[in-house]
């Protein structure tokens, strides 16, 4: 008997999956069975795929053939190191978000938990079918059932409306990126009708063609990550889906976008011009700066991560930009250092987003509350979602010693090799980019802090709050298991980095992983001990130890005495929960400095007013700019198509007969 | 590789910042009540108060949580690892490796973090309001900061803070216009790091003008003390930073023992002469409205900015 | 890969890195007086690197230029200014057309253009100061910024001559400066202007009682 490839254990794992799902319609209503059993079931083989992943990073792709689809015409698949570090990525997170999901669906409103169950199992077997696709034809088929699987996921609660506006703007981007996704694979065919990815690798394109390829997916796989403009429908449909379902999308589904998108530019099309990568660079950073100041004034804290997760894709967009430009001047040790950053913030952000979703998850059904304002102090009564809440906010916010940095940290080492590109205007204007980046992070930063102290510090700001508790114990192990990748991306990256490589070597031809283990595996050090390096482990037990240490000399030379008193505030009496900052206050000094960024509606009290409020309420001003202008178009030109509609049958036949007239009179050989 | 000298010079290097720190914030308020023609107070103030605060019960409010009782130690954490990785007597540090200049801005951050989230802990009105002021200039003075080590590692060919030193230090006669630049940003962003005055007033009793007063309203005792400390610290730090930066001479390159014994008294000499001229700065200076301040760290910006620029202009390789 | 430029040359580096700085300076400033005194230490400043590019080449006009620019631009036009001020009785404070912080965005983009555009310019000159072409093309733009962004008459006038600052750096830095004829003309010439401006002034006030420029722009319909 033949050992079983990799590809094919990932496949029977896709099955699995699938057949979870559809275990699940057996006892549709069975809420126990389904949570307790199939759920775990679904963690169990998300584990075997990314332990399978890990395994196959190195080694030479592998191929397989699936009779299924349409006659002549099978799903070529394939396991290369690219598809792998995703799988990986997939494997791992689903593990942490099913096992947080058996806790977390229980009996309610909306779907039946089997049909979600189903829908849930479809949507994981199709992100693994979207990252092994070889194949034009199998790819979208691939992302469309994601597309829909997800679709159904967000409208779970589907009796709400703007649950069901959410969900079909959703479908609509989405539709819309898949347009742009297949006019892209079909100009990478080149005329020659071959879909297959081996083909379109084949294929030499002209500068012109290849370029319109790359806009073209840089449109579709943009509109699915969330890149502006098309990013409209992540803060509706991620508030609207429930807890695991949004860590899902945001950890791992915009991750499949950048998956296609490294893909398309680094494997199936060869030539790189340089200023694909300033598109993607200058896209990336409004997309990173706009999802960063958009996500610190929002009040909801669902929205506030989906905005988050806009900059993240930005950062990472920025990255491939980055990549990309390094790429084209043929400097390829640079390009494999921005890569593996790209790489890298890849795995850290679907960890991290992941697991601060799933928190609100837990802050959700603790509470039923999903607004800022009526948060506060649940650090009291939620300890464990709390402190593991802290994990991916500080990682979040991308400061050592945890994963965001590591990525950050990577990107910036790359930007400061920009000055030496062979281009004049670049090797300014690159560098300074840069700070915009840190600009991004910091303010990432404050928008973590102000998510972070609003919902789990200060004092309680309704008095409901008073009966929250903690997470179940499957919710608990799921956040660990998310927090615990957290904090091993962040200690262990050149251990990571090794294991990863092989995807950079094999777009780039060139990695970081010579290098890396000479200097041991505690230090990262991408090109030389002198030139740049960071050692998260020495500087986590510095840290660690400075805090022990200080503590037991505090204690042993002086002592450990603690009086509890009310809180001073210099003196002021009026202290209860109202006294503190709102989340509009908090982001207040964000919304004065950045004003002409957003479209504002404020309502301020004066002194006259009996019960004087004040509100605010932020607005994209891509909703006026760009969607409202083309929805208003695409209105009246229906106007004008209604003048057609007769209403009778035979008018209809009409237009039928003769259109058919014209085509044949007009279209002729 | 790791020598036991160097191993010495580090915990060397940390004792002497956990000892000098408290001095240097000492000697600032003593020059600032000279120009203000006030009674200075004594040089050793601080270590005073440090033991008395150590001594004193910890007065903690109801709200507050385990988050509060931690910060302080995180924070303290931070400084000393800070202060260990900044070549203040010599660049053989061993532990310099641990974190670069980038991962130096991260690890000031990360104490910014726990400095306004422990502000928020307990939920009162000035605890939110400064640790939300906070985070703005810390977004302000990040971009700033970061600038300014791109310029000063483009020169190096480093972002290690101890190769940049190192090449700074033992050059032939080179004047960079550049660092002209760098030097004036980094002295901006340092002022507001630290809270001084043309942001932040160190010694104000006014609620609504504080940033950093107004986080640290809520402890006391040993937290107090720890977070005090950890202050001076930064100071220290951030002086380091800068005299090792822009002032490299003396520091010992390696672990030649009659260089850092030399390197001690320069650098008391060096911190007194910094000390005095920002407690001068401070006096001539009124701060200014807290909206002012993107105003004051743009414009280090944009000398970072500068300097970058004039960078690639004049020095490179034409 | 620096000690190639001998050091001369890097002192001259190091002035025009300070122009360039004083221009931004002159941009950021809100007060007239200071706006003033900044003009007056970008002239001392260039006539240092005119010095020191005199001392270093030994060619005796760049000396005289060097005497001129320390009397012209340092001591008299300063003078006038100062003097305009008091009796014009200026406020204080600059108004600006667009907010200061975009201004400053708008002179590093600047800055980038003029080092860019400098670049191919400066590698055909042979002189040992031609990296300073690109700041002094960043002055004269930056200078050329601040006229069009204040509504101040007074401030337009130390812009344009912060512009001609600019453009004695050029010719300093391109071809060790140009041939004394021309600079004197030009100096004769910038002080006439200051002084005919300064007479303009005392009518603007009588006119309009204000020397905001925008009583200026309804000029056209009458």
């Amino acid at each position: 008997m033949t050992s079983l490839l990799p590809i094919d254990i990932l496949l029977i794992a896709a099955c699995a999956w699938l057949a979870v799902g559809l275990l699940g319609l057996v006892a549709p209503r069975n809420t126990r069975f389904i949570s307790k059993t199939l759920f775990p079931l679904g963690a169990a083989i998300g584990m075997v795929a990314g332990f399978v992943a890990l395994d196959s990073l190195g080694g030479p792709a592998q191929t397989a053939v699936l009779v299924i689809g349409l006659p002549d015409l099978p799903f070529h698949l394939r396991l290369d190191n690219l598809s792998a570090v995703f799988v990986l990525l997939l494997g791992f997170v689903s593990v942490g978000i099913s096992i947080f999901a058996a806790g977390y669906f229980r009996k309610g409103e909306g779907t039946a938990p089997g049909l979600l169950c189903l829908e849930y199992h479809v949507f994981l077997a199709s992100m693994l079918m979207v990252l092994l696709a070889d194949d034009a034809y199998a790819f979208m088929v691939a992302w469309e059932t994601m597309a829909l699987s997800s679709f159904f996921l967000v409208t779970t609660d589907h009796r709400h409306e703007e649950i069901r506006r959410a969900g079909f703007l959703y479908l609509l981007i989405a539709h819309v990126g898949a347009i742009a996704i297949l006019l892209s694979f079909g100009v990478m065919t080149g005329g020659a009708g071959d879909y297959s990815f081996a083909g379109m690798r084949a294929q030499e394109l002209s500068p012109f063609w290849a370029s319109v390829a790359f806009l073209l997916a840089l449109a579709g796989f943009g509109a699915k990550a969330g890149l502006v403009p098309l990013h409209v429908w992540l803060p509706e449909a991620h508030p609207a889906a429930p807890s695991p379902v949004s860590a899902m999308m945001s950890g791992v589904m915009l991750k499949t976008a950048i998956y296609g998108l490294l893909r398309v530019s680094f494997d199936l099309l060869h030539t790189t011009i340089w200023w694909w990568g300033v598109v993607a660079l200058t896209v990336g950073l409004i997309t990173a700066l706009f999802g960063v100041l958009y996500s610190t004034v929002q009040n909801d804290m669902k929205r506030l991560l989906a905005y988050s997760s806009i900059e993240n894709i930005g950062l990472i967009a920025v990255g491939i930009g980055l990549t990309l430009i390094f790429h084209a001047y043929r400097m390829e040790g640079l390009a494999a250092l921005a890569m593996t950053a790209v790489l890298y913030h890849c795995l850290a952000h679907s960890a991290f987003k992941s697991l601060l979703f799933l928190c609100t998850g837990s802050v959700l059904h603790a509470t039923k509350e999903r607004s800022l304002g009526k948060l506060g102090g649940l650090i009291h009564r939620m300890p464990w979602v709390a402190w593991l809440a802290l994990a991916g906010v500080i990682a979040s916010a991308g400061l050592p010693p945890l994963s965001g940095f590591v990525s950050e940290w990577l990107l910036l080492q790359s930007f400061l090799f920009s000055p030496g590109l062979p281009h004049p205007w670049l090797n300014m204007v690159v560098p300074v980019a840069a700070a915009l980046v840190v600009l991004v992070a910091a303010l990432a930063g404050f928008a973590m802090v102000k998510f972070y102290a609003i919902i789990f510090l200060g004092q309680m700001r309704e008095p409901g709050l008073k009966d929250a508790h903690d997470a179940g114990t499957w919710e608990k192990v799921g956040l660990a298991w998310l927090a615990l990748i957290t904090l091993l991306l962040g200690i262990l990256p050149s251990t990571v980095i090794s294991r990863i490589d092989a995807a950079t070597r094999q777009l780039l031809g060139a990695g970081l992983g010579d290098k890396l283990h000479e200097q041991g595996w505690w230090m990262l050090a991408p090109i030389s001990p002198e030139r740049a390096s960071y050692e998260p482990m020495i500087f986590l037990v510095t840290i660690a130890a400075t805090l022990l240490l200080g503590r037991w000399l505090v204690r042993h030379l002086y002592h450990g005495r603690v009086r509890r008193t009310a809180a001073w505030d210099c003196g002021y009496y009026f202290q209860g929960p109202r006294a503190q900052d709102t989340a509009e206050g908090f982001s207040q000094p964000i919304r004065r400095i950045f004003e002409p960024m957003f479209r504002m509606e404020r309502h301020f009290p004066t002194a006259r007013d009996a019960q004087p409020y004040y509100s605010v309420k932020v607005e994209d001003h891509f909703w006026h700019w760009l969607y409202l202008p083309v929805a208003n178009a695409v209105g009246r030109v229906s106007t004008l198509i209604v003048a057609l509609q007769g209403g009778r049958i035979a008018v209809y036949l009409m237009y039928s007969f003769i259109t058919l007239l014209v085509l044949l009179l007009v279209a002729r050989p | 590789m790791i020598s036991i000298s160097g191993l010495l010079g580090q915990a060397f290097a940390i004792l002497l910042a956990l000892v000098l720190a408290p001095l240097l914030s000492g000697w600032v308020g003593q020059c600032r009540a000279w120009f203000q023609s006030r009674t200075a107070p004594p040089l050793l103030l601080p270590y005073y108060m440090l033991q008395k605060l150590f001594r004193k019960d910890v007065v903690l409010a109801h709200g507050a949580s385990s988050l509060f009782r931690v910060a302080p130690f995180v924070i303290f954490g931070c400084m000393v690892l800070a202060c260990a990785i900044i070549p203040s007597l010599s660049t053989d540090l061993p532990l310099a490796p641990a974190a670069d200049a980038l991962a130096l801005v991260g690890v000031f951050g990360l104490a910014r973090v726990f400095i306004s989230l422990a502000a928020m802990d307990v939920g009162t009105s000035f605890g939110s309001l400064g640790g939300r002021r906070e985070m703005l200039i810390g977004f302000l003075a990040e971009p700033a900061l970061l600038m300014v080590i791109f310029t000063l590692a483009m020169t190096a060919q480093s972002t290690s803070v101890a190769t940049i030193v190192e090449t700074l230090a033992h050059r032939e006669l080179v004047i960079y216009p550049s660092l002209a630049f760098a030097g004036i940003a980094f002295t901006f962003v340092s002022f507001a790091e630290n809270a001084r005055v043309p942001v932040d007033n160190p010694a104000t009793h006014l609620e609504l003008t504080m940033i950093h007063e107004a986080m640290i309203l809520e402890y006391s005792g040993r937290h107090l003390a720890l977070i005090e400390w950890a202050a001076s610290l930064k100071l220290y730090a951030y002086s380091c930073l800068g005299l090792a930066l822009f002032f490299p001479w003396g520091i010992a390159p390696g672990d030649n023992f009659l260089a850092l014994v030399a390197a001690i008294p320069l650098l008391l000499l060096k911190l007194a002469i910094g000390g005095f001229l920002l407690a001068g700065i401070e006096t001539v200076n009124a701060k200014m409205r807290i909206f002012r301040a993107p105003e004051f760290l743009g414009t280090a910006f944009m000398l970072a900015v500068l300097g970058l620029l004039v960078r690639l202009l004049l020095e490179s390789k034409v | 890969m620096n000690s190639a430029i001998p050091f001369s040359a890097q002192l001259i580096n190091l002035f025009a890195a300070v122009i360039l700085l004083l221009a931004f300076a002159m941009l950021a400033q809100r007060r007239v007086l200071a706006l003033i005194n900044l003009f007056a230490l970008q002239g001392l400043t260039l006539c240092l690197a005119t010095l020191v590019a005199a001392v270093t080449t030994g060619q005796s006009h760049l000396y005289y230029s060097a005497g001129l620019t320390l009397t012209l631009k340092v001591l008299v036009l300063p003078w006038i200014l100062h003097r305009l001020v008091r009796k014009l009785n200026v406020k204080g404070e600059v108004e600006a057309l667009i907010n200061i912080p975009t201004t400053m965005l708008a002179g590093i983009v600047l800055v980038m253009i003029a080092f860019n555009v400098a670049l191919p310019i400066s590698e055909l000159s042979h002189t040992i100061t031609r990296g300073t072409l690109g700041i002094a093309l960043a002055v004269v733009m930056l200078a050329f910024l601040m006229m069009i962004t204040r509504q101040k008459a007074i401030t337009q006038v130390v812009g344009f001559l912060s512009m001609e600052n600019g453009l004695f750096l050029a010719a300093t830095s391109a071809t060790y400066g140009m041939p004394m004829v021309v600079e004197l003309g030009i100096a004769l010439d910038v002080l006439v202007g200051v002084i005919i401006l300064g007479v303009f002034f005392f009518q603007i006030r009588d006119q309009f009682d204000s020397l905001d420029i925008h009583h200026m722009e309804r000029l056209k319909d009458n």
